[in-house]
């Protein structure tokens, strides 16, 4: 389908001069010294499939130990230094980083009709820095990993954990820079570097929630930097700081820790909500219902994140007006995501709907997100967490909105713009096959765990009593299913790039400033100068299309 | 985040103009000083919930704490963002000598300021030194095994929390002093480019920038010196 | 076969309201999902795409917007509300519980009835009595949970936090710890099992061998920590520290201005950290007992303490000497047996 925005730009399709960025210098030092935000969200991807690899390893053997109810397979210091590595590692080295440092590093500045991100250096800075702290946690896992949890609870990561705490926190806090600086280069670009005519209510959706992910960014991460700091001197020079026995308050550090770690949720989900905006868009063909209002409720995320850490602890001893305040909080940062599954759902609504595989990502990020949504408000409600808290309803709450949620959003945003980046297509069948064994996979493994936990078994238990197995057995075999589900991309993507077929540059027909140019795009992204004239998802009926492409 | 290069090669290949360059260079500085605020706004908030909870005894450690050499770094410090201020000035009217010389008085004053900090940090008087009797240490008010804190007799105290005055004294004095060392790290890149002459009227955007953080830093002292130094002081 | 475990018993009333709340998110649950689902399945099926040249129709609808967001707000205000009211009964104990203590350490429990028999990891109570029960960690945070009675409260070292239940049917019930603590954390658990009054009564009088009531032994220890050198007890004593007759439950004013609560908290950190809040018109000479005492001697302490005369009747247990077969039943304070404390 031809769609133009400006009368200079070429057809779709035409083999251009200029070599795509794939093919703009080989060897090491072009990719490893790369200035082209492609080529380090490409970076990026490997790194965090990694991650992503090793986090799900541990999980399997999560699963595995827990088929019985006594811990038979590995021992209760492994078991835990498990469950604190897969959350270490998923939460701050593949999740927090996933969208926006491959798919928003790539498409940001595609999407504003920019050649780059403002500091391309910078970018590339961001990614050694991902990688020098993943070399830190690495070590502390070689060396044994760490037995605190991802939630590094003082006193007992101060004081007591005979595991590598301070490695593994310096890890984690080199990262955190890594995100720091890719919020920073979000915002700057997003300000300052929109081609003429794309004005901030042109801005596809996918950009208005990275620019409300990078404010999250900017302006949490650096809290939870200085919190591990802490920590760790805390840890190497016996301070007092969270120890109550020299002075100190363990739940000042928990407060400190989650002024971060709940907008950091915020900062795993709100580039998923963007991927799914577009992707909604594109495959109903149609300007997504409530554009303006779903931009906001991005932002009112974002700053509402920021009030409502206080619900992870409920039940430290909290005054009891501060926890009534939180789970006011709580509940209003829901609305806006309400908000934002109505318009989504409405958006279908006379739309031209197909169900190419990124739609069934799409479509089964809205039932799940709705389902972990709605089990958020649950335990937000006040009487109902002195029940649930730190029990496996609080896991499968989390897994609903963090893998039924942002990780489905992800393998959406990756099939979708996969042509795009590599300029192969990958084959449909078993992209169908994958969708499908994820969505059912992942419900099996954690719809069990919301009775789990009303029925009381508690978080972090490597034993637990028998009239618990049968849950726990049906999670294991759903997580084998999930496991499956989330290799066979890695097959058919890999397969793609040998031996896939040649993509055009708008394989889906549909309307956005990165199917203007080539797939895969040269290395300053458009061979034209980029004037934007329409406004966002403006999907023209036939007969107006031709009138304005004379 | 800027190149130093001459010319209009200055110009990045991203970017449209060199106005669309600075500013964005401008506003990415401003930024990541946001996110400095809230890195040092954990520390400064543990500061308060503490310093709320023992007021009495972080008013009676803080007199422990040196105010002459404080007053004397924040009076540096101060003179230092003033000299910095000059040195855009001076390469805004195209003086490059001028520009290099503040540059170095800048540099200066910062590395004074991290001499006396080491000298609080040590002996009264005695330059660092290996085999240091320090001053804070020489007294044992360093945090860790080696702590004690005499408690003056008739007053409301106890050692721990005197403790944890010093683990916040030293962590946020600590991380202030560490970043100094980058700003000083940053002044000495800027010298040989404005040895050339590279930065002109038109062009002095990374001088702006690396004054910004500059000024950052001798803000984030500002707010130290009276929290750390002079509580209950007369 | 077996049938199938979906919900844990339901031993307090308290655990059939948090039942009822979770039934109603449940059922809404149900219905917004089912919505959102049957909406996206009609939709697809009738406005799939038919020519592959096929666009869209755009519509707004601001008035849509204003309902799914209001009515979305206003279900969860009501949640909300209803979950605040019951957290805030549950925050705080009814004026007729009987207090009992727990302390958690790595990884056990070590509780002690109101008469002074200790268990470690299962609890006795019966049913009908309302008890409170006053928790401290030795070491780590862990967390008291007790999913037949649908509560939970963390265990923090250096504080106190406390829970209230009402058992309404016998049974043995699980108790876990709920917060991660180290290596044995599943291991950190027990239960606790609810009688009827008879049967606790037995319990209590051919049970494990009970120690002397915590009252009993906090008032042997002011008399062997010297307290009252300093602070009253009988006629002729020299005033060097308040008094601490009725202290318990009463606003206390400090040197400096402010005013604050004398409840559990402020009594052990009296104990530990005497400077910390200093009485208003007194010195701090007071010296720290940090290190000469543990945590189950503080407890005595301040059970001691809190029987002192003029306390409301938040319940001291034992009505009868230590060691008797007499179950407490939470009545008002009771006699001291020993210490020249005056009787209420």
């Amino acid at each position: 389908m031809n769609s133009t925005n400006t009368p200079t730009a070429p057809p779709s399709g035409v083999a251009l001069d200029r070599p795509s960025y794939l093919h703009d210098g080989y060897g090491w030092k072009s990719w490893l010294l790369t200035k082209d935000h492609k080529r380090i969200a490409i970076l990026y991807l490997i790194s965090i499939t990694a991650f992503f690899a090793l986090g799900g390893i541990f999980a399997m053997l999560i699963r595995l130990e827990l088929l019985t109810p006594e811990g038979d397979l590995v021992q209760a210091a492994t078991y835990n230094r498990l469950f604190t590595m897969h959350g270490v590692i998923m939460v701050f080295f593949f999740l927090v980083p996933s969208i926006p440092a491959t798919l928003g590093n790539f498409f940001v500045p595609l999407m504003i009709g920019a050649k780059d991100l403002a500091f391309p250096r910078i970018n590339l800075l961001s990614w050694y820095i991902y990688v020098l702290g993943g070399c830190f946690t690495l070590w502390a896992l070689i060396h044994g990993g760490v037995d605190t949890g991802w939630t590094f609870y003082t006193p007992f990561s101060t004081h007591y954990s005979n595991g590598y705490v301070v490695s593994t926190a310096i890890g984690v806090f080199i990262a955190g820079f890594s995100s720091i600086l890719t919020g920073l280069n979000f915002i700057v670009t997003i300000h300052r570097m929109r081609a003429p005519g794309m004005t901030w209510f042109r801005l596809p959706l996918f950009i208005w929630s990275h620019y409300a992910t990078s404010l999250i960014m900017i302006l949490g991460t650096p809290v939870i930097a200085v919190t591990l700091m802490m920590v760790a001197v805390e840890r190497t020079l016996n301070l007092g700081l969270f120890d109550p026995r020299l002075g100190g308050d363990p739940i000042l550090f928990q407060h400190l820790f989650w002024f971060y770690s709940h907008p950091a949720v915020y900062i795993m989900v709100l580039p998923g909500m963007g991927v799914i905006s577009e992707l909604i868009a594109a495959f109903s063909r149609k300007r997504v219902f409530g554009y303006s209002v779903v931009a906001f409720s991005s932002m009112g995320i974002a700053v509402l994140g920021f009030l409502v850490w206080g619900h992870h602890l409920f039940l430290t001893g909290e005054s009891v007006y501060a926890a009534t305040v939180f789970s006011l909080l709580s509940m209003l940062v829901a609305v806006p995501s309400a908000i934002k599954v109505f318009n989504w759902t409405a958006t279908l609504y006379e739309g031209s709907v197909s169900y190419e595989t990124p739609m069934l990502y799409a479509l089964g990020f809205i039932g799940l997100f709705t389902i972990g949504g709605l089990t958020g408000v649950m335990i937000a409600t006040l009487g109902i967490d002195l029940h649930l808290h730190d029990t496996y309803f609080i896991i499968a709450h989390f897994h609903y909105v963090m893998v039924g949620g942002t990780i489905m959003a992800f393998m959406g945003g990756l099939h979708y713009w996969w042509p795009k980046m590599t300029g192969k297509l990958y084959p449909v069948f078993a992209s169908r096959l994958s969708a499908l064994l994820i969505f059912v996979g992942f419900n099996l493994t954690f719809f069990p765990q919301f009775i789990l936990g009303y029925l009381g078994m508690p978080r972090r238990y490597w034993e637990y009593p028998p009239e618990f197995q049968v849950w726990n057995v049906l999670s294991t075999a759903g997580a084998s299913v999930l496991g499956v589900g989330y290799v066979l991309p890695l097959c058919y993507f890999l397969y793609s790039l040998f031996y896939g077929k040649q993509a055009g540059a708008n394989p889906w027909g549909v309307k956005g400033l990165e199917w203007e140019t080539t797939s895969p795009p040269p290395t300053y992204n458009f061979d034209y100068p980029v004037v934007v004239t329409e406004e966002a998802y403006d999907y023209a009926p036939a007969a107006r299309r031709e009138a304005h492409i004379a | 985040m800027h190149s130093v290069t001459g010319g209009h090669a200055r110009l990045q290949h991203h970017f449209d103009d060199l106005d669309q360059q600075r500013e964005a260079s401008t506003f990415g500085m401003w930024v990541f000083l946001c996110t400095e605020i809230l890195f040092f706004g954990g520390l400064f908030t543990a500061y308060v919930i503490y310093r709320q909870r023992f007021h009495g005894v972080f008013a009676q450690a803080s007199h422990e704490l040196n105010v002459t050499l404080g007053a004397t770094n924040t009076a540096v410090l101060i003179c230092s963002s003033l000299t910095m201020a000059l040195s855009i000035w001076a390469a805004q009217i195209g003086k490059r000598k001028l520009t290099v010389l503040f540059l170095l008085i800048t540099m200066a004053l910062g590395l004074t300021f991290l001499g006396i900090k080491t000298v609080e940090y040590s002996e009264k008087g005695v330059p660092f030194g290996i085999d240091a009797l320090t001053h804070l240490t020489k007294h044992h008010l360093v945090p860790g095994p080696s702590f004690h804190y005499p408690c003056p007799p008739g007053e409301p105290c106890h050692p721990e929390q005197a403790e944890v005055f010093f683990s916040l004294y030293f962590c946020m004095t600590g991380l202030h002093a560490l970043h100094m060392v980058v700003g000083v790290g940053l002044l000495s890149y800027l010298l040989v480019p404005s040895w050339r002459g590279r930065f002109t009227a038109e062009w002095h955007n990374p001088l702006e920038c690396i004054g910004l953080y500059w000024h950052f830093v001798d803000i984030v002292w500002i707010f130290l010196f009276p929290l750390l130094y002079l509580i209950g002081a007369h | 076969m077996r049938s199938l475990p979906f919900f844990p018993e339901e031993a307090t009333a308290t655990a059939r309201e948090v039942d009822a709340m979770f039934g109603v998110w449940l059922a809404i649950s149900l219905f917004f999902t089912l919505l959102i689902a049957v909406l996206i399945v009609v939709f697809m099926v009738r406005y799939r795409r038919r020519r592959p040249d096929d666009v869209g129709t755009p519509h707004e609808a601001w008035w849509l917007e204003v309902i799914w967001s209001a009515v979305p707000l206003f279900i969860m205000l009501g949640m909300f509300a209803w979950g605040a009211r019951l957290f805030f009964v549950q925050h705080k104990a009814p004026p007729d519980a009987v207090q009992y203590w727990a302390t958690g350490k790595q990884w056990m429990w070590k509780f002690e009835h109101p008469n002074g028999n200790r268990e470690i990891n299962h609890l006795h109570v019966p049913t009908g009595q309302t008890v409170k029960l006053t928790m401290t960690s030795e070491d780590v945070i862990h967390a008291f949970g007790v999913p037949a009675f649908r509560l939970k409260q963390d265990v923090n070292p250096g504080a106190y936090t406390s829970v209230w239940f009402r058992p309404t049917r016998v049974g043995t019930y699980h108790l876990f710890c709920d917060q991660y603590c180290g290596a044995e954390h599943s291991r950190m658990v027990g239960s606790i099992v609810v009688m009827t009054p008879e049967d606790y009564a037995a319990w209590l009088a051919g049970g494990p061998a009970g120690g002397q009531a915590p009252v009993a032994v906090g008032a042997q220890l002011f008399q062997s920590l010297a307290c009252y050198t300093c602070h009253e007890m009988g006629p002729g004593w020299m005033a060097r520290g308040p008094s601490l007759q009725g202290v318990y439950g009463h606003q206390v004013p400090l040197e400096g201005g402010g005013m604050v609560l004398a409840d559990d908290a402020y009594l052990r950190e009296s104990i530990l950290l005497p400077a910390a809040k200093v009485v208003k018109g007194w010195q701090p000479i007071m010296p720290t007992y940090q290190g000469q005492i543990n945590e189950e001697q503080l407890i005595d302490l301040i059970s001691y303490l809190k029987s002192l005369g003029g306390a409301p009747a938040m319940g001291t247990g034992a009505v009868n000497p230590p060691g008797s077969s007499s179950p407490s039943s939470g009545g008002p304070a009771g006699s001291m047996p020993s210490a020249s404390g005056p009787t209420k």
